[in-house]
This record gives C-alpha cells, structure tokens and sequence, in this order.
C-alpha cells in the first residue's frame, strides 16, 4: 500500500466515527418515525395500518388547529423579523453612528438567553395582572387589563412579539457581516451618479444581501415550524389551543396523553413534509431573483 | 444619511428600550419580594439575599446547575474533536466518495427534531438495557444525540478551507504521522475556529429543553431549563424566587458572550461564508 492509498484510508478512519453516529441519531430514527407513522397501537404493542394514521390527520382538528396556527406564526414572524434584522443591521453598519457597538450588543443579547428563561420573563410581563397591564393601567392607555395570554389573538400576538425579540438580533449578525463584506466604492460611485440613500439600498444592498436573506429565512423557517420550547411555557398551547404547535402536540401525543407513537410519527412528518416545502420555495424564488 | 441622524438616535433609543426591558424586569424582579413583584414594582428591593437564599433551600438549583454543566461541557469537548476531525478529514482528504457523503450528511440538518424524538425515546430504552450509564436519565442520554451534527462539521469544514495546507507538508517533511499533523499543527492553529464553536455548541446544549425533558426524568439529573419550567408552571409560583432563578440561569451563557464576544462574531463568519 503506498502512501497515498494509505492517507485515503486514514480519512475514511476519520469521517467513520461522525457519520456512523449521524446515521445512529439522524437517519436511523428518520426511518424509523416513518415506519411507526404506518403502525398503530398503545405502547409496545404496534401493528401496521398503512396510511390509517395520515388520514386520521386530515380530519383531526387539533392537528388543523395546530398546523393552522404553526403557519401562522410563521407567515407573520420570519418576514417582520428578517426585514426588522436588515433594518437594524443597515443603520448600524453605518460608520458615523455613535455607540454603534452598545447598540449591537443590546439587540444581539436576546440571543443568548435560555429559550426557557426568557419564556417566563414574558409569561409574567403579559400575565393578566403583569407588569404591562399595570403601565398601561396607570397612563389610562387601557381601561380594563388585556388578557394577553388569555384571548386566541393576543396570545398568538404575545408569541410572535417574544421569538421577534429573541432571534432578531442573531440574524442581524448574519447581514452585519455581509454588509461589511460590500465594497464601498460601489456607494461612492453612485453617490457621485446622485443615487439617494433609499434607491442606494433597493439598488445595491439588499441584491448583495440576497444570500444571505435566503439563509436566513430557511433557517428561521426550520427552526419556526419546530416552536416548542415558548409555547409550552408562555401559554402552555392555550388559550383552548389557540397556541399550540404541531411540536407540543406530537409531545403531547407521545408523553401527555395516553401515548400513540404511531400516530404522533405521522404527525411528525407533517413536519418533514413542510420542512422541504417551505426549503424548495424559498430556494427557488432565491434562485429566480438570482437569474433576473 | 446625515440629516436622517436624530431620528436613527431617537429610533435606537427606543427600541433599545424594549430590548432591554425584560432584562431589567428581571434583575429587578430578582431583588424583590413576590408580593412587590406582583404589585408592579419596577424599582429595586432588598430582597436579592433573601431570594437568594430562598432559591438554594427551596430548590434544586446547585444540583441542576452542576447537571447543566456536566452535561454542556461533556457535549462541547466531544462535539469539537469529532467534528473538527470529521471536518478536517472531509476537507484534506477529500475524494469523489467523501464529498457524495459529505452532502448526504448535510441533508440531516433538515430534518426536524420532533420527527426523531420518539424513535429516539425507543432506542435509548433499548441503550438502557445495555448499560445505565448510556440510557436514560443518564447525562450521556441528554448529549449523545448532538455530539455528531452536521451543522459543527459543515463548520469545521468551511474553516478548513482556509487553513494552509503547506504547513501540513512541512510536518510530513519533519516526520509527523498524520495523525500527528492533526494534533500537533491542525488544532493549534485553529484555535479561533475551535472557540467560536465551543461557545456556539455550549451555549446550545446549556438552553436545550426539548430532549432534556423526554430524556431526563428523575429529580437527580434534572438540568436547569427542567427545574425553570418546573417552577414557571407551579400554581403560586414566589416570584421574587422564579426571577432570580431565570437570572442565575441566563448568567454563564451572557458571561461567556461577553469574554469571548469576538471570537463569537468570527464564528457567525464562518457559518455564512
């Protein structure tokens, strides 16, 4: 064997352990979630159905609900948040701002708190006798506390307002460092053609953002249609199921109530399926624009 | 963009404002008897002792926070090796073959974690028959399924790319065997590579909840997103107690920000390059 050969066998060495247990944790429960979505039955005791549990879903209306109000979330959060990221990256990557960097660091510090930690600290802002009630009380903006977790909308709203304030800053970052990558020349020159700041940005910045606008969004996308963490604990799904995602019910599915793995498996590929919906979409209006 | 000057500042201002907010409420709310919490006090109390001391008699805190870090250092240091070799091999090594496996892998990052999370359940149970130590309320079980992600080796690849593959001929010359190259010059020179994705895998594995939850279901091994929730779903809740608890627990990832910021902004680079 010479040496050549001998290093081939040496990367494969390497790449063995992380890919077997890729295959171990990833694929193998991936195959295994859509054996069970074809199997029925409590507990161990599963038998194939075929496609009983997928059609169970289309007339199940907690799944609608969950599926309906999942797309809500994510139809009205990703794009505020990503346009409210390039917003705030745009004025702060500007060179003559003062205490840039505290202004970063405040909307970027969301983004470290435990997703559990800063859900709490939203359950008792909005809570019926919180915090917010008792300042808006107090300045007569409101004359009866709002019942912000309580009410199907303004729980829905309180939700959407929290992952706004957690993740925005962390997909600033993604744009800060795109912005920085631009050569300012190109705003020179059309400064010099009488460009306004306005036409600069729809003109230059965001075609140049593209990519990363398109990363962004399927990586908030993924990570919107798996909402958990918030849900359970700012409105534990309610008011009624006004909240709840399709994560907490395949959770509830499998832990809460009497457990029906199979049926939760089935529920689990919606997720897939919306996953690489939403993946294709977006990469293919990313590629469109790419080729005007 | 001159003129436009005061209105940025004012604009910054505010929404700075309602960054910040729940910070303040918290650190607030954590100097404050539960009663005053409820009344809306928005001034500081002296109560930040007390509650202390309440949070450490009344709780698990000291026992989820030696969990917690337990299981966030054991997942950083085995996700960094087997991601930077796996990463570091896919690059220097790179074939037709490997490259085909690579992008399979990558296609992983897709899949959500709902859809894996009860066969996972079931082959843990199977991990428990093998040895506790690997099944379920063990800290294995809350790590094992992130110590591989696509995403650290995706990472650790990207950052290869730019790493000068001339210094490895020069190790070969001075008689390193590969594995060698890897330890003795790969890892050093990396190093900023390797502290980015420490606080990126540290700071993912300290706020997970989810698996944690299904996985880890005796008192003894809780983790501190566990005994959070557990206490923000009691019916009367102290929540003077809640709020310095949320503070304790947000402390080491905002500390860990703050230390090593840069390293963590060069980080996001690299994912987006």
């Amino acid at each position: 064997m010479n040496v050549f050969q001998r290093r081939k066998l040496l990367g494969w060495a390497f790449i063995f352990i992380p890919i077997s247990l890729i295959l171990l944790f990833y694929f193998y429960p991936m195959i295994e979630a859509f054996k069970m979505s074809l199997q029925s039955g409590h507990g161990a005791n599963l038998e194939y159905v075929g496609l009983t549990n997928y059609k169970r879903l289309l007339s199940d209306p907690v799944f609608i609900e969950s599926l309906k109000n999942t797309l809500i979330f994510l139809l009205f959060q990703v794009p505020i948040m990503i346009v409210l990221a390039i917003f705030f990256s745009v004025i702060l990557n500007n060179k003559t701002l003062k205490f840039k960097g505290f202004f970063r660091t405040i909307v970027f510090l969301p983004s470290v708190t435990s997703l559990v930690a800063y859900s709490l600290i939203f359950k008792y802002i909005f809570s019926n006798n919180g915090i917010l009630n008792q300042l808006l009380l107090s300045i007569h903006a409101i004359e009866q506390p709002i019942l912000w977790l309580a009410h199907p909308f303004w729980a829905k709203f309180v939700i959407i307002l929290a992952i706004t304030w957690r993740w925005t800053g962390y997909n600033m970052i993604f744009f800060l460092s795109a912005l920085q990558n631009i050569d300012q020349e190109i705003y020179e020159a059309a400064d010099i053609d009488g460009a306004s700041a306005i036409h600069q940005f729809f003109k230059i910045t965001l075609p140049l953002l593209k990519p990363v606008v398109l990363f962004t969004s399927i990586t908030s996308t993924i990570g919107t249609l798996q909402l958990f963490d918030e849900t359970m604990n700012i409105t534990n799904g309610g008011p009624g199921n006004a909240t709840l995602t399709i994560s907490q019910y395949i959770y509830n599915l499998s832990f809460k109530y009497t457990p029906d793995f199979g049926y939760a498996a089935a529920v689990s590929y919606a997720i897939v399926i919306l996953v690489i919906f939403f993946s294709i979409i977006q990469m293919k209006v990313g590629a469109n624009n790419e080729k005007k | 963009m001159k003129k436009n000057n005061l209105f940025t500042y004012i604009f910054l201002i505010l929404m700075s404002i309602v960054f910040a907010f729940p910070f303040y409420f918290m650190i607030v709310s954590a100097t404050n008897a539960s009663v005053d919490v409820t009344k809306g006090s928005l001034l500081p109390g002296n109560q930040l002792i007390e509650n202390f001391k309440n949070l450490l008699s009344q709780t698990d805190m000291l026992v989820a926070l030696k969990n917690s870090a337990i299981i966030a250092l054991s997942q950083t240091a085995l996700a960094l090796l087997i991601s930077s070799i796996a990463g570091y091999a896919f690059e220097i090594y790179r074939s037709k073959a490997t490259d085909f496996i690579f992008n399979v892998i990558l296609t992983s990052m897709m899949i959500p974690f709902a859809a894996l999370m009860i066969p996972l359940f079931r082959l843990f149970g199977k991990f428990s028959a093998i040895h506790p130590a690997i099944g379920f309320n063990s800290y294995a079980s809350a790590y094992l399924p992130y110590i591989a992600t696509a995403f650290l080796i995706f990472y650790f690849r990207q950052n290869t790319k730019m790493f000068q593959q001339e210094l490895l001929e020069a190790g070969r010359i001075d008689g390193l065997s590969e594995i060698g190259l890897f330890i003795k010059i790969y890892m050093p020179t990396m190093k900023n590579t390797y502290a980015a994705a420490a606080i990126i895998t540290f700071m993912s594995a300290w706020n997970n909840y989810l698996w944690p939850l299904v996985s880890l279901q005796t008192n003894e091994v809780k983790t501190v997103p566990l005994l959070l929730s557990n206490l923000g779903s009691s019916y009367a809740p102290d929540f003077g107690l809640m709020m310095i608890a949320i503070l304790v627990a947000t402390i080491p990832t905002i500390a860990i920000f703050f230390i090593l910021q840069k390293y963590f902004v060069a980080g996001m680079l690299g994912a987006v390059k």
